[in-house]
């Protein structure tokens, strides 16, 4: 028998059936759903007069448009009606359908892909889709997972599957131990730093190799966050002791002799030893040191320790553009040290940085230290209810006030910029989200990507510092 | 959806690389419940100089002179020509409505974000990849003459230029057979329903905790 990649096993698992001219159905297992990319679908699904094929694979959340301050008012309590209307509009829908759904009251709503893994309705070996591009995270479970737009979300509601494509094969490896202070984070950026944001694009990436199997179920899910960043839209991880730890026990996860033959089944979520991949891009894990975006791509990434690139050195026409526009945006001179950049504000959160260890690697380094004065604000936001809860009992909370730093509500916040929580023109922030685009986090805002240690690090510099030396 | 067979339309150049959903639809006009009105909005931030807030009207928004799509010889463009890497980023599939809206009906790349590219299809809107180099002479061409235009004849699969010049693309035979139909992929789908339940069937003796009812 061939030897196959876990992409392969995952993709042959879902295979409904394969059609003559290449496309193929695939089973969808499990579809999370939030605010912003659903009520297009549930209305398509009105119009048609269609039903959801299987109520119970669906879970909803509104993430993108709640305020991270004071929910006392509920839904009603949100101050721009657009945002209201889209939050009560997911209420409405799931309501009608009869979908669960984590209301913005319920402790356990969160950022979507923040709630899934956490309730274990996440499992080893699913296809998880949602009308989010960072559902790749899901497949640090061993999981195919990807995102999907609203049409997709229409068809999954309605069938159960998608139309796909098989993807090609890449593995990411990152050989070796990372050096002490180095996170999930600073190694997909290393990695997308090395292939580009285009370098996955028509892949499903693995990613393996001992640094990468060294990440807890957290770093994992931070890495695979970050795949479609690199282009690909999915990411996975093979299934190790530690995933079946982390699954083991949560609302969702199969319980009793159920669970047994369920991690039976799991021990085989990984690629055969010989298995061949179209691509394979291999890293130092010692090699890699913090990271900072300095431009305007997830790709114009650099250690803390370099200096801004400078666009005479470029030989390729397109690029050497692209540094010259994204240093304009970015308010940056050529070879200026990345440490030099002086920050307006902090953002400490997202899908794929608000889990509970990112919240104590931030609260170990603002511990008894105060947020610098030139700091406009450094807002801490929790992925989920449940994690807020959580950091609040580990007094994470009291570290964070206590530093300067602003303690919130859960939700996608300053990521995206679709509530309240936002840059200013010309304002730079250290950021542990995911993307840097212009404008991504408010009209004119300038975003460094980082680590939650060094958006911490930063915020109590005032300008980035590398972690490892960080002895204010 | 709107079937698409072959058209002839005015080019406008996007002469970047790396543009992401968050560039073609900002995030404040994903708050829309509906799929259609986001062409005032499209390329928000390159367009205005202000920023668009949603539910607002246009008229009177200061304009970006310098941006492509401001400018008078490319009024009434439906087809965009772009760079490697066209609608990276967020799955948003308010992008490519925005595009739709705004009169695009073909984009042309080098290469295309996997997502993207794939909601082109389900809208009505067809995303066309050719060689750099290709790409590289139509950019030169439309820089060269006003009211440049290039003729898209999807059954043939072929981009004709207007001095006669032929080029073939690939198209995948599903999406092409939806898209000349005007298809619904869902009514496909739902063609083989049997075949997804009786998948269900076999899955849910195999894998039976992937069917069980959450205790939530």
């Amino acid at each position: 028998m061939a030897t196959k990649t876990l992409y392969d096993k995952l993709w042959d698992a879902h295979l409904v059936k394969q059609r003559d001219d290449g496309s193929a159905l695939i089973y969808i297992d499990r579809q999370l759903l939030h605010e912003v990319t659903s009520p297009q679908a549930f209305e398509g699904l009105r119009i048609a007069g269609r039903q959801p094929w299987r109520i119970d694979a669906n879970l909803a959340t509104p993430d993108h448009n709640v305020p991270t301050t004071d929910r006392s008012k509920g839904v009603q309590g949100i101050a721009d009606p657009v945002s209201r209307i889209q939050v009560q509009t997911l209420d409405d829908n799931c309501d009608e359908f009869g979908i669960v759904e984590f209301k913005m009251a319920d402790k356990r709503q969160g950022v979507v892909h923040v709630v899934g893994p956490e309730q274990g309705a996440t499992l080893p070996g699913m296809t998880v889709v949602c009308g989010d591009s960072h559902t790749s995270t899901h497949g640090a479970f061993g999981a195919l997972a990807h995102g999907i737009g609203t049409s997709e979300v229409e068809h999954v509601l309605a069938t159960q599957t998608l139309i796909q494509k098989k993807m090609k094969n890449m593995l990411v490896r990152v050989n070796g131990k990372v050096s002490q202070g180095i996170t999930g984070k600073d190694i997909i950026l290393a990695i997308i730093g090395k292939i580009g944001t285009a370098g996955g694009t028509g892949y499903a990436i693995e990613f393996g190799g001992e640094a990468i199997q060294d990440l807890s179920m957290e770093g994992r899910m931070t890495v695979c966050n970050m795949a479609i960043e690199a282009g690909a839209r999915a990411g996975m991880i093979a299934v190790d002791q530690t995933t079946i730890d982390y699954v083991k026990g949560r609302p969702f996860s199969p319980k009793g002799a159920m669970w047994d033959k369920a991690v039976e089944a799991w021990q085989d979520l990984k690629s055969d030893a010989d298995a061949e991949f179209d691509k394979v891009v291999e890293l130092n894990g010692l090699d890699i040191q913090p990271q900072v975006t300095w431009g305007t791509s997830p790709e114009m990434v650099l250690p803390v320790s370099a200096k801004v690139p400078n666009p005479a050195h470029e030989q390729d026409a397109v690029i050497k553009e692209g540094i010259e526009r994204a240093l304009q945006y970015m308010g940056l001179n050529a070879d200026m040290p990345i440490s030099d950049i002086q920050l307006d504000r902090v953002f400490i959160g997202s899908c794929t940085n608000s889990r509970i260890e990112d919240l104590r690697a931030a609260a170990k380094i603002v511990k008894g230290r105060t947020v610098a004065a030139s700091l406009k604000q450094a807002l801490v936001v929790p992925g989920s209810g449940l994690v807020k809860a959580q950091a609040e009992q580990e007094g994470l909370d009291r570290i964070f006030i206590e530093a300067g730093l602003e303690w919130r509500e859960p939700g996608c916040s300053m990521c995206l910029a679709m509530n309240a929580d936002k840059l200013g023109q010309g304002e730079h922030c250290a950021s542990t989200s995911n993307r840097n685009f212009e404008g991504r986090q408010g009209f004119g805002g300038r975003t460094h990507l980082v680590s939650p240690a060094m958006a911490a690090a930063a915020a109590i510099a005032g300008h980035f510092v590398d972690v490892r030396e960080f002895t204010v | 959806m709107r079937k698409f067979t072959e058209m002839n339309g005015v080019v406008a150049p996007m002469d970047r690389a790396n543009v992401d959903t968050d560039m073609i639809i900002p995030k404040q006009f994903l708050k829309s419940i509906k799929r259609t009105g986001f062409g005032k909005n499209l390329f928000d931030e390159l367009r205005y100089l202000d920023e668009g807030k949603p539910d607002q009207s246009c008229e009177g928004r200061p304009i970006n002179e310098d941006f492509v799509l401001n400018q008078a010889r490319y009024a009434g463009s439906s087809v965009l020509l772009a760079r490697q890497n066209f609608g990276c980023g967020s799955s948003r599939e308010h992008a490519p409505w925005a595009l739709e809206d705004f009169g695009f009906r073909v984009i042309i790349a080098p290469s295309f974000a996997d997502i993207f590219f794939n909601n082109c299809f389900k809208n009505g809107l067809l995303p066309i990849v050719l060689d750099e180099a290709i790409v590289d002479r139509l950019f030169s061409d439309v820089a060269q003459t006003e009211g440049y235009s290039l003729g898209v004849d999807l059954i043939k699969q072929q981009v004709t230029t207007p001095n006669g010049d032929s080029f073939r693309f690939d198209v995948d035979t599903f999406r092409k057979h939806c898209l000349v139909n005007g298809l619904d992929d869902i009514g496909v789908t739902l063609e083989d329903a049997s075949a997804i339940k009786s998948y269900e069937e076999r899955r849910r003796k195999s894998a039976p905790w992937l069917f069980a009812s959450s205790n939530a």
